[in-house]
């Protein structure tokens, strides 16, 4: 078997980054768009890790950390937003927020 | 042995990852995402970052899921009917994404540097590393982080909680 | 850590303190808390504000913090712009926040970190600490524009920003863990250096057992994580095609945060865009000029049109918004010294204007933000004539007419794009600005040639709005007959931002 390098990571990263569009652009229950987001996220890191281990340094794993923090405090505040919208209209789909047209 | 274990968890990742695509009920697709960090807090242990992986399962597959877990529950949130955009997504779209994902992979992988090939897993345990990095050259953005998770905080209470 | 770092961060540092100490007042003392906030919040802008001053003998050290912050007079500038706004924007606020009984303590102290967030975006100079500055100042934002939690629009819109918006942050990650994989590193001057050796920086960190990356710099890589890069700021800016937030955002926030959103969100996102494109990508740029050229002319004609169907005033004012990031990424394609000091300058006066305009609106509005439709401003100039004579003010300059800010901006980022041989951009733009002119002078028409249908009641304009107008006014009038000083400050910002690339001594 060849080896497995950076870009095998780079294409499963890619690969979980556009599952994660193609959920936020598809599904219509705002929780499962958060969802979608928080895994672009991690597609993010994996990313960040598999470099970080290339380049032999550890600043991309540390990054990483931050995204997890950051990611972290999105989906409590998205939470939040869900939960303050729902309390409004008895509602988490995404196509029955519609209150403003353009 | 690397290169199978490799192919075991991407696989199990981009598996869990479709699964929560095209499950209905949020619960379901919660789940999955917790299949899809534990696939790759297994990878992170592969790459070396042993802290990063303890921290992939504690913080986010233990805490911030359990947070989704929590709210779908509050919310008693439904199934959701499948529309016509996803139908014709999953049919259409995802193929074609992945043949252009494919294209795009195997340009960078033409350009990358022989050199570049290394063998992974030989990187050697990064945790006291880490922690000296945090507070040296990542100190700024480690104090100032602690502003964001304040304003995580301020935010969920003012936002969820009842009007006096 | 030096005390030169910590002297260099003090700005942020007290408006964090001054945060935490607004959001624990209201537990210590439930009298008065409500005007002890702005009190306190203008405390801070205040003290942050000579912090910048302070800090003047110590800008010229190396980059703080190893190369996280870098305080050029570029930083200075835009500093000093969020936290006049930010002050503007907490005394526009105080009536309505009593009016519509939003939870003052966390109101304001979100403000400061917005603030903050804002200020760490201007200054840094690396991809983790723009990373960090703009999730602060997101965050921050997305709860604010939810702020009136009664209100379905209000939590809807708030959703809207938030999803889009975490989006958009998803994307411009992605952008900068493919920029860390291709150059090895996530300081801006590093990245520089590398795109301009097409060389890998990591050599000199590698562990000696490992074969560390060293080759060239994988340009498909680069190339993905600029168009994603793009993708992230175009939307904090909201330029077309990443511009459907917009309105919907602007229409159910809040109308000062409205006016906190279009002013000092989109200068920091601006900040951001300038500092990571013209500093770490400059050597690209011929990779990314197109994308600004179609991005700048789409948002000014889509920005235009749509606000000439709007009858909500505050919706007209967010298409306007977009049709005025159209302007400033005019100046942008220009990639100059010049088109930077022209941004830069822009940013200014839009934000006084701007924040005049959210005032009128946010005051006229009443309780539970009733009167926003155009029709309502029928006969205002008649009912309240200083009220309406201060809109005039603000939407003649929002056209561009002389003797106001938006004139002068307008010169100044026509000029700069015409001698960058952006023949056609400037004169579309141009023709743009002739079509806004429309929507704003068919408000003033209303003010002053409509007769008011109903009875609609104009409050009493307190002082502290009533400073507001006036020094958004005046601003508006100096910027208009003086802008030498701002835009000499400006261009010398600009100048000391590029001036290192050219020698690659950084």
């Amino acid at each position: 078997m060849p080896p497995v390098t950076p870009v095998h990571y780079l294409f499963l990263s890619m690969a979980l980054f556009t599952i994660g569009v193609i959920g936020v652009l598809t599904r219509r229950n705002v929780i499962i768009i958060l969802i979608s987001i928080e895994l672009i996220f991690n597609a993010v890191n994996i990313n960040l890790v598999a470099f970080s281990s290339q380049f032999a340094s550890i600043s991309g794993q540390t990054f990483a950390i931050f995204v997890i923090v950051a990611a972290a405090a999105e989906a409590a505040v998205g939470l939040g937003i869900i939960i303050a919208l729902f309390r409004n209209k008895e509602t988490v789909n995404a196509d029955e927020i519609d209150l403003m047209k353009w | 042995m690397y290169q199978a274990l490799f192919f075991l968890f991407a696989a199990s990742a981009v598996g869990f990852a479709i699964n929560l695509l095209i499950q209905r009920h949020p619960i379901h697709s919660a789940l999955s995402l917790i299949g899809v960090m534990g696939s790759l807090a297994s990878l992170y242990l592969m790459l070396g970052a042993e802290f990063l992986a303890v921290v992939q399962v504690i913080v986010y597959a233990g805490a911030v899921m359990v947070l989704f877990v929590f709210v779908i529950m509050l919310l008693n949130a439904d199934k959701e009917e499948p529309s016509d955009r996803s139908k014709m997504a999953k049919y259409l779209g995802l193929p074609l994404l992945f043949l252009l994902l494919a294209m795009i992979t195997v340009v960078i992988y033409r350009q990358f540097p022989e050199d570049a090939m290394v063998q992974f897993g030989d990187f050697p345990g990064q945790t006291a590393a880490i922690g000296r990095l945090l507070f040296r050259d990542f100190l700024l953005p480690f104090e100032v982080i602690s502003i964001l998770i304040l304003i995580a905080i301020i935010g969920a209470i003012v936002l969820a909680k009842k009007e006096p | 850590m030096q005390t030169s770092d910590l002297i260099r961060i003090l700005p942020e540092i007290i408006l964090a303190v001054a945060g935490i100490v607004v959001m624990l007042l209201g537990a210590f003392q439930k009298q008065n808390a409500g005007r002890m906030h702005p009190a306190i919040a203008l405390l801070g802008l205040l003290g942050a504000a000579g912090a910048i001053a302070y800090q003047y003998p110590w800008r010229s050290l190396d980059p703080a913090f190893g190369g996280m912050l870098e305080l050029d007079a570029f930083s200075a500038f835009f500093h000093i712009l969020f936290f006049l706004v930010a002050a503007l924007v907490v005394l526009s606020s105080s009536e309505y926040v009593a009016q519509e009984r939003l939870a003052s303590g966390e109101y304001h102290a979100l403000l400061l970190f917005a603030t903050m967030g804002m200020g760490l975006m201007a200054s840094s100079n690396d991809l983790i600490m723009i990373f960090i500055g703009l999730e602060i100042s997101s965050l921050a934002s997305y709860i604010l524009v939810g702020f009136r939690r009664g209100v379905a629009t209000s939590s809807e819109s708030s959703l809207k920003y938030f999803l889009l918006g975490s989006f958009a942050t998803a994307f411009l990650l992605y952008g900068i863990a493919l920029m860390f994989g291709a150059t090895g590193a996530t300081n801006l001057t590093e990245i520089h250096l590398a795109l301009q050796a097409e060389q890998n920086t990591v050599t000199a960190m590698a562990s000696p057992q490992l074969t560390p990356l060293v080759g060239p710099v994988p340009t498909a890589l680069v190339g993905l994580s600029i168009a994603l890069l793009f993708v992230g700021f175009a939307f904090k800016v909201s330029a077309v095609p990443f511009q459907i937030w917009t309105p919907d955002v602007y229409q159910g926030a809040p109308t000062p945060v409205t006016a906190f959103l279009s002013t000092g969100s989109k200068a920091a996102a601006f900040a951001v865009f300038l500092r990571v494109f013209m500093v770490a990508l400059e050597g690209s740029a011929q990779d990314w000029v197109w994308l600004l050229w179609v991005s700048g002319l789409l948002s000014m004609v889509l920005g235009n049109l749509a606000a000439l169907l709007q009858t909500n005033i505050k919706r007209m004012l967010a298409y306007s918004s977009i049709a005025h990031a159209g302007y400033i990424l005019v100046a942008f394609t220009a990639h100059s010294e010049e088109g930077v000091a022209a941004v830069m300058f822009y940013l200014a006066a839009y934000a006084l204007m701007n924040i005049g305009a959210f005032a009128v609106v946010s005051h006229f509005g009443n309780r539970g933000e009733r009167y926003v439709e155009m029709e309502h401003y029928a006969g205002l100039g008649y009912r309240a004539p200083l009220l309406a004579a201060s809109m005039t003010v603000f939407l003649l300059s929002l056209i561009g007419i002389p003797l106001t800010g938006g004139f002068f901006g307008k010169f100044y980022i026509f000029r700069a794009a015409l001698h960058a041989d952006l023949v056609w951009l400037t004169v579309l733009g141009v023709l743009n600005s002739a079509i806004a002119a429309y929507y704003y002078l068919r408000v003033i028409v209303f003010m002053y040639m409509h007769p008011a249908a109903e009875q609609i009641p104009v409050e009493r304009v307190r002082p502290a709005m009533g400073f507001v107008l006036i020094f958004s006014m005046a601003a508006t009038f100096l910027l208009g007959i003086f802008p030498q000083a701002v835009l000499d400050f400006a261009s010398q910002a600009a100048a000391l931002l590029l001036e290192n690339l050219g020698n690659g001594v950084l």
